[in-house]
């Protein structure tokens, strides 16, 4: 009889230390045996929200190579393992069922997207960039050197990493593309 | 801050906690103004007037830190005679151009104390130079920027009278410029109590001082302004005043919206710039790589060594092709002659002049104001390539646009071949980001990205390598750049993915023994270094990814120096030589962080010091010194060219030497103070699609601001797409007052249409006294509408697009478009659907007197776009 009554939490609340029944009270077998996926995971990585420039410490929770959770990083002397509503959902950012995984292509006049295999995609974007560049090019304006093609443009991106802003920009230049910009004018 | 970066807005709470004062300065009441201890709303777009009138309390109330002020700034600094402040001339300075809208600088200038030029190792070169930055179509390019860091060069040493008394020193022209800036002047232009002011104005200068310091945060509210740059200055003058400077505590800190955003400026991705604020080579300017240097060849502070700089970022592109022979390959870098910013590219691309567009990591038909004008541009492209995580708007905008429903666009008419390139996430590989304290962090990588998905460094690496091949054995000279470039990253793994931190190393620096350097000081003019971006030199110091340090913050001090590294030399406050005195020593002890250890001969602190280590307090510059060390030991402000700070700009900020109110484009008020309604010099695009609602109009009586909330990002594809985010925040809304609500018709939770000259949008209303009415002194009550811009047609939750209403005016410094404050129209009910819309949005440009915005097919026809640069409206 104790047994079954100490296994009712509601008798546990009401006559344990737990009377807000927030802690002990409401605990039994089937919580006793849940383990946090953040307990089970084969590795942490630490890394950096994605989302505002704070720079909030992340802590990526991955088993089986998947990402099963993100959590805010105590370490950070930032965030101290803080996190907002966005940086809390940052898992379900990474592990959207909505997100685009496979290269889509539309063609001029089309109306409906098709598939496109990534390395034609990439050779197809070359030759493009190639043909736009020639289109666009001068190699003077208003009678001074200017070795540049007005051919292409580019936006972005003030979610990228350093490095990928690094070679664009050196890539850019090389190709005499200078109508490169960024959120960060926006 | 509480809701846009509220992680960070943990500090401002700390600092409550202990007892510091939190003002929150904003039209609306926010989770912010909660927590202040006051809020004071005033009317957007007037943050000019009410620092000014800050500004005014410190002068005329002797309440400035006189010691810091005489030493660090250059308020003894006598101006020319011939300048002409905007007071004696109707809100205009002298010099000004109308026919380019554009001001000439010249009578800006200080009062030389010798012959002009007698400090510059080469005179003809810098005079020349000088010459050349005032070129009509130099200065619009960016003149601020093409100076670089180090700002603009001073032609020579000012006169000073360290009394502050001459009537023409930058002190008493201050005082004068901001005369009548007057607590009653702030109600009249911004509509706050002079109580409300009065008590701002105590609490700031009781708290600044040599036992206290202010610190402000801001954040696109004060950029995004036709007088942005100069919201910015205004502040920079009153803490510069206040000697909040360079101190713990102190500053001026600018909140930044994205991971990387203040990375993708120090290495931009703009096109007036290169890594580390060098300037874009400008065809009018700098033909050879001399000219280039010239500004700084006779420069005092570190912004004199820019040919190093620039010599060693030549040899990362360029390697051994960049020789001294040819100039280390400067004319393998193309030239900028114009405004080739965003927006421009946008008219562009409508007119036809650009083929391909690639968007990486971005959402301008959301994101950008004017959205219907973006995508007409980019109906018009040959091709578009989107790098994203979902398929946001940019990339279905030909076949879920808007514009498709009212006809204006049709995929059966859009010839824009359309590339979705699926990216991978910050979870999938590894790189750094910069946050808004220039503190780089290293995220490693947790898992491979899924299918197709690659990241930017893998996409644009080998996209390079194919164009290389291509071009292999090529002798045209035109792809000499493309041939010669450094591109020899190893790659590894299956996707043969590049490596991050070969790039960062890059990036860092390599001197001539190959070892990464430890920063810039050992870059070198002669070719023997390379180095990618010389203020993140030394974030691969000692062969260390400095980035990627994370010694927990609970076992370091309160700067957590080894945490991270922030450029540059990882010191976290920057020109905090000014946080001692002239001597070297603390003002007090309660703000001790950088001061002179005299036994030890060097500087020491809590930080490292932004100083040169041994440099003494006394050190006084023998003739001809130039760069750093043609800076005294008690002149803080490193990069300025003269080591002071600037209370007032002779050279460099387009719109004018001293802030000035002027209205925003789109007013529905009369300039109290200046005949000069609006800024002179504002920047215009115009076409049918964007079309500026006049100011004053009976037709647009109401102000439109637009804002983010907490659960969402940006143009949404981070957060849209998210169930959790989209349920917190489940639809597009404005907020309204219960007075204008009353005056309009408004029900809360029913939707509401807002009008303007580029179109008509639909939300739901919700009145909240959160939203003030603005009572004017001359009675006239200013409504106040604000309006999230997250929305649109794609994801889990979607709305109209606040962006949409907006129209593009630029700052001139800047060319950054005022968002932050507009003019619309507000009426019940939902908005026409289809081509009844076009009609609706037409009737309201006839009758407010607006040219036509119809367009034809894909927004081109009938009406040809001209360039509208500077025309007046």
């Amino acid at each position: 009889m104790k047994t079954w009554l100490d296994a009712w939490p509601v008798f546990r609340q009401l006559t344990g230390p737990d009377p807000l029944g927030r802690g002990a009270a409401a605990r039994s077998k089937a919580t006793e045996g849940v383990v946090s996926r953040t307990a089970t995971a084969d590795r942490v990585v630490q890394s950096v929200c994605p989302y505002c420039a704070v720079g909030c410490g992340q802590r990526i929770y991955v088993k089986d190579e998947q990402i099963v959770q993100i959590e805010g990083d105590p370490d950070s002397p930032i965030s101290r393992g803080r996190l907002c509503p966005k940086g809390s959902a940052s898992k379900s950012l990474v592990t959207s069922p909505t997100r685009v995984t496979k290269v889509r292509y539309r063609r001029p006049y089309g109306t409906e997207w098709e598939d496109l295999d990534l390395d034609t995609a990439m050779h197809m974007i070359a030759d493009r960039v190639l043909e736009a560049r020639r289109k666009g090019w001068q190699d003077e304006n208003d009678g001074k050197r200017v070795n540049r093609t007005m051919g292409l443009a580019s936006l972005g991106g003030a979610t990228l990493d350093n490095e990928e802003n690094y070679l664009m920009k050196k890539l850019y230049s090389a190709m005499g593309a200078i109508q490169i910009e960024n959120q960060a004018r926006i | 801050m509480a809701e846009c970066h509220p992680v960070g807005f943990q500090w401002v709470s700390e600092a409550k906690a202990r007892g510091a004062k939190i003002i929150h300065v904003d039209p609306r009441f926010t989770r912010t103004s909660a927590i202040a201890d006051l809020h004071v709303p005033l009317r957007m777009g007037t943050d000019i007037a009410f620092l000014g009138g800050l500004i005014r309390y410190v002068l005329e109330n002797d309440l400035y830190f006189k010691e810091y002020v005489v030493a660090y700034t250059n308020a003894a600094a006598l101006v020319s005679e011939e300048f002409a402040d905007a007071e004696d001339l109707g809100g205009l300075f002298s010099g000004f151009d109308p026919e380019n809208n554009t001001y000439d600088e010249s009578t800006w200038q200080y009062e030389p104390e010798e012959p002009p030029h007698s400090g510059s190792d080469d005179p003809a070169g810098a005079a020349e130079q000088d010459e050349l930055e005032d070129h009509p179509e130099i200065r619009k390019t960016d003149k601020a920027q093409a100076a670089g860091s180090g700002g603009p060069p001073i032609a020579a040493k000012p006169k000073r009278d360290e009394t502050l008394q001459h009537p023409r020193t930058v002190f008493q022209v201050l005082k004068r410029h901001f005369a009548r800036y007057t607590p009653e002047m702030v109600a009249e232009v911004c509509g706050v109590e002079p109580e409300a002011f009065l008590q701002v104005a105590r609490w700031v200068t009781e708290n600044s001082g040599r036992d206290r310091t202010t610190a402000w945060v801001y954040s696109v509210g004060w950029t995004q302004h036709s007088v942005g740059a100069q919201y910015i200055r205004t502040c920079s003058i009153l803490q510069t005043l206040l000697g909040n400077i360079g101190r713990p505590g102190g500053g001026i800190l600018a909140l930044r919206g994205h991971a990387s955003i203040q990375g993708s400026t120090d290495v931009p991705t703009l096109y007036n710039l290169l890594p580390g604020y060098l300037p874009m080579p400008h065809a009018k300017q700098h033909e050879s790589l001399d000219d280039y240097c010239a500004d700084a060849a006779g420069k005092a502070g570190f912004w004199g060594n820019k040919r190093a700089y620039m010599v060693s970022l030549l040899k990362a592109w360029w390697g051994d092709a960049a020789t001294a022979e040819n100039d280390y390959a400067f004319d393998h870098m193309p030239r900028i002659d114009g405004d080739h910013s965003s927006y421009q590219q946008i008219k562009d691309m409508i007119e036809g002049k650009i083929s391909g567009y690639f968007l990486v990591g971005e959402n301008p038909t959301v994101g950008h104001p004017n959205g219907r004008m973006n995508r007409f541009g980019l109906a018009n492209l040959d091709w578009l390539v989107v790098r994203d995580l979902q398929l946001i708007e940019s990339a279905t905008f030909w076949n879920e646009s808007p514009e498709i429903e009212t006809g204006e666009l049709a995929p059966e008419t859009i010839a824009t071949e359309v590339f979705f390139m699926p990216a991978a996430s910050h979870a999938e590989k590894e790189g750094t980001f910069t946050q808004t304290q220039r503190l780089l962090q290293w995220r490693h990588k947790a898992v491979d990205p899924p299918g197709d998905a690659k990241s930017d460094l893998w996409f644009f690496f080998h996209l390079g390598r194919i164009l290389r091949e291509r071009l292999a054995g090529s002798t045209d000279p035109r792809d000499r750049p493309l041939l010669d470039l450094t591109w020899d990253y190893p790659v590894h793994g299956p996707d043969q993915e590049p490596s991050a931190e070969d790039v960062l190393r890059e990036i860092n620096g390599v001197g001539p023994d190959g070892r990464a350097v430890s920063g810039y000081l050992e870059l070198k003019d002669d070719g023997s270094t390379s180095c990618g971006c010389w203020i993140y030199s030394g974030v691969y110091a000692d062969e260390v990814n400095q980035s990627a340090r994370r010694r927990p913050g609970r076992e370091q001090g309160q700067v957590a120096s080894e945490w991270g590294w922030a450029w540059p030399y990882n010191r976290r406050v920057l020109y905090n030589r000014a946080s001692a005195d002239p001597d070297g020593k603390p003002w007090s002890e309660r703000k001790k962080y950088v001061w002179w250890d005299e036994e030890a001969g060097r500087w020491t602190g809590v930080d490292t010091p932004d100083f040169e280590a041994t440099k003494r307090p006394d050190y006084v510059p023998p003739e001809g010194a130039r760069a750093q060390d043609a800076i005294g030991g008690s002149d803080p402000f490193i990069m300025q060219g003269d080591g002071k700070a600037w209370l007032y700009a002779p050279a460099g900020v387009v719109d004018g030497p001293l802030p000035t109110h002027y209205e925003p484009a789109e007013s529905v008020v009369e300039n109290a103070l200046y005949k000069q309604q609006a800024n002179p010099t504002i920047e215009h695009i115009n076409g049918p699609w964007n079309r500026e609602n006049p100011s004053l109009s009976p037709v647009f009586p109401f102000q439109v601001t637009t804002y983010r909330l907490t659960e969402h990002h940006t143009a949404g594809g981070m957060s849209r797409t998210l169930p959790y985010l989209s349920e917190l925040q489940p639809e597009f809304f404005v907020e309204v007052s219960p007075e204008l609500a009353a005056l309009r018709g408004l029900v809360n939770g029913e939707f509401a249409t807002l009008v303007s000259t580029r179109t008509a949008i639909e939300a739901k209303v919700l009145v909240t006294e959160r939203m003030r009415p603005i009572r004017l002194r001359s009675g006239q009550v200013v409504h106040q509408i604000g309006m999230p811009y997250h929305w649109s047609y794609s994801g889990i939750s979607t709305g109209d697009s606040a962006n949409d209403l907006l129209g593009i005016v630029l700052d001139p410094n800047t060319h950054i478009q005022e968002d932050k404050v507009s003019t619309a129209d507000i009426r019940p009910g939902r908005r026409p659907r289809g081509p009844e819309l076009l009609e609706f949005v037409e009737g309201y440009r006839r009758r407010a007197g607006v040219e036509s915005g119809r367009v034809g097919v894909n927004g081109r026809e009938p009406v040809a776009a001209e360039a509208g640069e500077g025309s007046q409206q």
